[in-house]
């Protein structure tokens, strides 16, 4: 049975007010288009989940969706800070869990495999466990040796972007795998939003490439372009312009509601996204080819 | 090619201490220059890698974010997070890893969290990222960053990571290494005297016996960072 939906639909599906909701992808493949729905939407009380909130974020929490923010690296990588999430925390309106990257992978992994925590070589000496008190250690029944944990994260929903699905959510993707499998399996729910939705037999061809099944998949949303202005290894690069420019706009509450107004409420849904964002746009951030040697899996009929 | 910046002599001097280097976990910023430097200089057969998931990198031009799809096109490996921290970092293969720091101690403990006390901070930093992890499982950690008394101060507001595995710091006056549990300076970079190094640390400053002078950026350096590492000066102002 096919699971594709239109955006709108997974967003008011899965993501109820107060959910907790991670929108993975470490800088590839973030989906900016469900966060905008998320926003267009107008849910409210959100714990957002992500090792790096992002620009994504910067939106979502200048919109008013989320009560809490869980991460381990707050930033505009390679511009500055993300400012809107820089006045909540300093102004006390955004409670925050903060780990590292990996205790924040371990945590997903914990929920994945469904282990009651994540032990991990890290944090020794931080003052990083006295602000959360989550960080615990525990002894080693074989020799005694102390060593940090972390407990599992299973968000309600999580939602990643992938350059190809099939209609039952076999998710494809290659570039940086960030910690989108171990997001998906942690969840109650998985929406997967997909550059392209192919037949089953392209995935088929090509086991080794599915990061996550179908089996674990709630609905998926064909939505080409639904990760700018993060990037698509392969289809379309970092929109690094936009991630410069977002800087002076968050900056500014007032720019900032423009922005929102003009770009997300004002827009229909990804389509309207990207018709005011217009065709030129693409023509600096199109890669060219450089396409992998083919592998033989054999045919044992 | 005549005169050179302090940031140009931070940079060579941080690719030179990567001789011999065979893996390094890499940063943004300005250790992603002195990286690229030392790859084409001391340590040709260096092996970058990346949190974002990358082993075996050959970026193909200079990546703003730690995360650019160059470092993935023509790596050795590219794999989820959770793998390059269990079986890279925490299995103890990267020999230096580099760290950001927002502020820095005389005992080599890096805050990148916050300024100001953690419930009402002043200024809400980034916070740790890989930092805690790179910290605890590299076999040595560098720091390279311009040096002031806002940023190398007596006391750190939050350790984000623990200065014990810090091996070295690197900054445009000169360079540190962490002797008998504390930094200390080994060597000035040329023009720079020991005074000019005491005004910008905040703590007492321990300058070692064998002091010695950072020898100048050669022509072959300096054209390598001017033509070909950072034209455009996104990092080397």
């Amino acid at each position: 049975m096919s699971k594709v939906v239109t955006m709108a639909e997974a967003v008011a599906a899965y993501v109820p007010d107060g959910a907790t909701v991670a929108i993975e992808g470490f800088t590839h493949l973030i989906s900016f288009a469900a966060g905008h729905e998320v926003i267009r939407q107008r849910r409210r009380d959100l714990t957002l989940c992500r090792l790096t909130p992002d620009v994504v974020y910067d939106q979502m929490v200048g919109a008013g969706v989320a009560r809490k923010l869980v991460f381990s690296w707050l930033g505009n990588p390679g511009v500055g800070s993300l400012h809107a999430i820089r006045r909540a925390v300093e102004s006390g309106a955004l409670e925050i869990e903060e780990y590292s990257h990996f205790g924040m992978v371990g945590r997903y992994a914990a929920g994945a495999a469904n282990l009651p925590f994540y032990p991990l070589r890290s944090y020794l000496d931080s003052d990083l466990p006295a602000v959360n008190p989550a960080l615990r250690t525990v002894r080693s029944p074989y020799d005694g040796e102390e060593i940090h944990v972390v407990p599992p994260l299973r968000p309600d929903v999580t939602i990643v972007h992938a350059q190809r699905a099939d209609r039952d959510g076999n998710t494809q993707v290659w570039g940086l795998l960030g910690c989108q499998k171990e997001a998906a399996f942690a969840a109650a729910h998985v929406v997967v939003v997909a550059e392209e939705v192919v037949d089953p037999q392209v995935i088929r061809a090509d086991p080794n490439r599915t990061l996550i099944p179908g089996l674990v998949v709630d609905a998926v949303v064909h939505c080409p372009r639904g990760a700018h202005p993060s990037f698509a290894q392969g289809h379309y690069d970092r929109d690094n312009a936009f991630y410069l420019a977002w800087d002076a706009v968050s900056r500014d509450p007032a720019r900032l509601a423009a922005w929102l107004d003009e770009w997300v409420y004002g827009t229909a849904d990804h389509a309207g996204y990207l018709d005011r964002l217009g065709a030129d746009r693409w023509t600096g951030l199109t890669p060219g080819p450089a396409r992998s040697g083919t592998v033989d899996y054999g045919d044992y009929r | 090619m005549t005169g050179h910046s302090p940031t140009e002599m931070m940079v060579v001097a941080g690719a030179r201490a990567m001789a011999g280097t065979r893996v390094c976990f890499v940063g943004i910023g300005l250790p992603n220059i002195a990286v690229a430097l030392a790859q084409r200089t001391v340590a040709p057969a260096i092996e970058l890698i990346y949190e974002s998931g990358v082993y075996g990198a050959r970026p193909s031009r200079l990546p703003l974010s730690i995360g650019d799809p160059c470092l993935v096109t023509g790596a050795t490996a590219a794999m989820g997070m959770l793998e390059l921290f269990q079986y890279y970092l925490q299995r103890g293969l990267v020999d230096l890893g580099f760290l950001g720091a927002a502020q820095l101690d005389r005992y080599g403990n890096v805050n990148t969290t916050v300024i100001g006390p953690y419930d009402a901070p002043r200024t809400r930093l980034p916070g740790s990222g890989g930092a805690s992890e790179i910290a605890q499982n590299a076999r040595e950690v560098f720091v390279l960053m311009r040096q002031s008394r806002r940023s190398f101060v007596p006391r750190v507001d939050f350790v984000t990571s623990s200065g014990r595995g810090l091996s070295r710091v690197i900054t445009d006056l000169g360079e540190f290494a962490h002797r008998d549990g504390e930094l200390t300076l080994t060597h000035l970079h040329p023009g720079v005297d020991v005074d000019q190094v005491r005004e910008a640390t905040g703590w007492p400053l321990s300058v070692a016996a064998d002091l010695a002078e950072s020898a100048p950026p050669t022509d072959a350096e300096l054209r390598l960072l001017r033509e070909e590492l950072d034209p455009d000066r996104t990092y080397l102002r």
